[in-house]
């Protein structure tokens, strides 16, 4: 203990502030046993997609034409497809793309969102303009509006990430824009008005970072809704290219042999909603945990 | 109420500006000229410059971005929403031979989204921290998780091919025959419908919880009115705000389920027209269903608001 209490008095109060948080984050796991779970069940999926080249036990593009559309097995956990690619690899495997799309635009969009909401948020004229733009955004059905910027892109991992980027932007911009709202009213901002700081200072240095919890919330939902539509988009054949498995293109053709062969589109669904299952707990007991006041509506 | 109602139309007017604008915008930065596409495309390039040129004049492709969208978006007032560029019927015609299956199966998903999500969100609410409680919330959490589209392939597997209990593909028109035409909507719908069930059921189980803490339940309770009666003629109108503002949201993600949904079971729908112009690059069909979906939905969401106001009368601010 007595060797913890050296150190200059800014690495002790950087160091308390790190014990608050961890503190903090343990006792909300332990408040919260779903979010513990989604954690659990996040870090067990992430796990086997990461070490996806270790953990397959076939290649996830092997043909083995003889074996094709085999039920489940000791030999293919999870069945074989037409062409007999071992279904259980493929979705091992096609877990790194749907997750790399889930989290890119994750965080691309807390990255537009809190540059667009910013300056919405603290720039009448401009939030004027910004404002009935993403109502026009809004107002398209999510898939179709991705479907149709696809048209305008043509297919890829990147363009699919830019595109569903675009598509859930504009909720991150709401949710930045009323938090800047508010905030602006309050006295420390007037404060460092006062003490002339340019605005770019006040807004980077005094209210960003206190729009952050609503934001990391709302990241959350956005990693499940993406993973969801990457889903979308390649079930109709229009998202990530077919030579590379992710879910969605695994359960497009999964479709097709639907009366004879369900297993090639159940597990690799199955897994997809226990994903999305688990970002959605942790993504509810954030809420509870940062914001209380939303925890009560929802 | 009616300088409310008028204040929401203005904000309405500019919101439906900037659809038609993003609209027009895809496809003026889309790749690829729609007059090659209309004679062939990229890969069966045979027709010569002239005959390119000549395409371009006859769709009007060769003038000024602003005249083309000025002439595009005045159309929609014409009732000229553009002519497909691969079949070569208009818009109109093929969305009309389209619309029946779409809105059957959305109004179909959020019947079924209303009648079972709020009764059991009030039920979640009743018998809060039960394990009724319990289990509505990990079905709705479930359910709010699960790619429709997926819960479509398990329902056909179950009730069609192993049960036999509904037709596995296709649509029925309702003229031709109601049963037919039920029986082909009911699993669509509840692929639709589930997702927003579970989000119904959720959100009205927090908005009457809220509302159960409040002095005129108890004053409810205290002069001897049955739970019945709380619940649905006390708590659960006061508590609908919210709820009505879910039910009219849930139009935009029916749209994007009933696309996927259609595809599923091969329905011939304004989605799968969608889908398949979004395959053949037919611009004008794309924008015309994006103009349409998204206008239905600012139409709604205004409809919402007045409803509201109605409802409300606190938001007539």
């Amino acid at each position: 203990m007595a060797a913890e209490r050296t150190g200059s008095r800014t690495e002790i109060q950087g160091r308390t502030r790190w014990r608050a948080r961890y503190v903090g984050a343990r006792r909300a796991l332990l408040k919260n046993p779903n979010m513990a779970l989604g954690f659990a069940i996040l870090a067990v999926i992430s796990f086997f997609t990461v070490f996806a080249g270790q953990l397959d036990r076939y290649g996830p593009t092997d043909l083995n034409p003889i074996d094709r559309l085999q039920a489940p097995s000791a030999a293919h956990w999870f069945g074989t497809d037409t062409t007999g690619r071992d279904i259980y690899s493929r979705t091992i495997h096609g877990g790194r793309i749907s997750l790399l799309v889930g989290s890119a635009v994750a965080v691309l969009t807390v990255a537009a969102g809190m540059l667009i909401g910013l300056i919405s948020g603290y720039d009448r004229r401009a939030d004027m303009v910004i404002q009935r733009f993403m109502d026009a955004l809004m107002s398209f059905p999510t898939l179709l509006l991705a479907l149709a910027l696809i048209a305008m892109l043509g297919s890829s991992v990147t363009n699919v990430i830019i595109v569903i980027t675009v598509v859930d932007t504009p909720r991150m911009v709401r949710i930045v824009r009323s938090q800047v709202l508010s905030l602006r009213e309050y006295q420390f901002v007037e404060a460092a008005r006062a003490i002339g700081a340019p605005t770019w200072r006040v807004l980077l240095q005094h209210i960003a970072p206190n729009t952050f919890a609503p934001v990391i919330v709302q990241a959350t939902f956005v990693f499940a809704s993406a993973v969801l539509v990457e889903a979308g988009l390649s079930f109709l054949g229009l998202g990530i290219p077919p030579d590379q498995p992710s879910w969605g293109n695994i359960l497009a053709l999964g479709r097709t042999f639907l009366q004879t062969a369900v297993w090639v589109a159940f597990f690799p669904g199955l897994i997809l909603t226990i994903t999305v299952l688990a970002i959605n707990l942790v993504g509810d007991g954030l809420r509870d945990a940062l914001d209380p006041k939303l925890a009560r509506r929802a | 109420m009616l300088p409310y109602i008028l204040r929401r139309i203005a904000l309405a007017v500019p919101v439906f500006l900037a659809v038609s604008v993003i609209t027009f915008s895809i496809m003026q930065f889309a790749p690829g000229d729609p007059a090659s596409i209309l004679l062939g495309g990229d890969f069966l390039l045979i027709a010569t410059e002239e005959d390119i040129q000549e395409a371009r004049e006859q769709l009007g492709v060769n003038r000024p971005a602003i005249v083309q969208y000025l002439d595009w978006f005045t159309g929609f007032f014409r009732g000229d929403m553009g002519t497909s560029l691969f079949t070569g019927k208009s818009v109109a015609e093929l969305v009309s031979t389209r619309i029946e299956p779409t809105v059957s199966m959305i109004f179909g998903g959020i019947f079924i989204a209303v009648v079972l999500g709020i009764p059991l969100g009030i039920l979640a609410a009743w018998k809060a921290n039960t394990w009724i409680d319990r289990v509505v919330m990990v079905f709705a959490v479930i359910g709010f998780a699960m790619p429709g589209f997926w819960l479509a392939f398990n329902l056909i597997w179950l009730f069609s091919v192993v049960l036999g209990w509904f037709p596995v593909f296709g649509w029925e028109g309702i003229t031709e025959s109601f049963t037919g035409w039920l029986s082909h909507m009911v699993l669509p719908a509840i692929s639709i419908g589930t997702s927003f069930m579970a989000l119904n059921a959720r959100m009205t189980r927090s908005s009457v919880l809220e509302v159960l803490k409040d002095d005129f339940i108890r004053t409810a309770r205290a002069k001897g009115l049955v739970d019945r009666v709380v619940l649905f003629r006390h708590a659960f109108r006061a508590a609908s705000m919210p709820i009505v503002t879910i039910v009219g949201l849930s139009f935009a993600g029916a749209v994007t389920g009933a696309t996927l949904t259609e595809v599923v079971f091969a329905i011939p729908g304004m989605g799968r027209l969608f889908v398949g112009a979004v395959t053949d690059r037919d611009f004008p069909v794309i924008q015309g269903l994006m103009m349409i979906f998204a206008g239905a939905y600012v139409f709604l969401n205004l409809a919402v608001d007045i409803l509201y106001a109605y409802l409300d009368p606190r938001v007539r601010y």
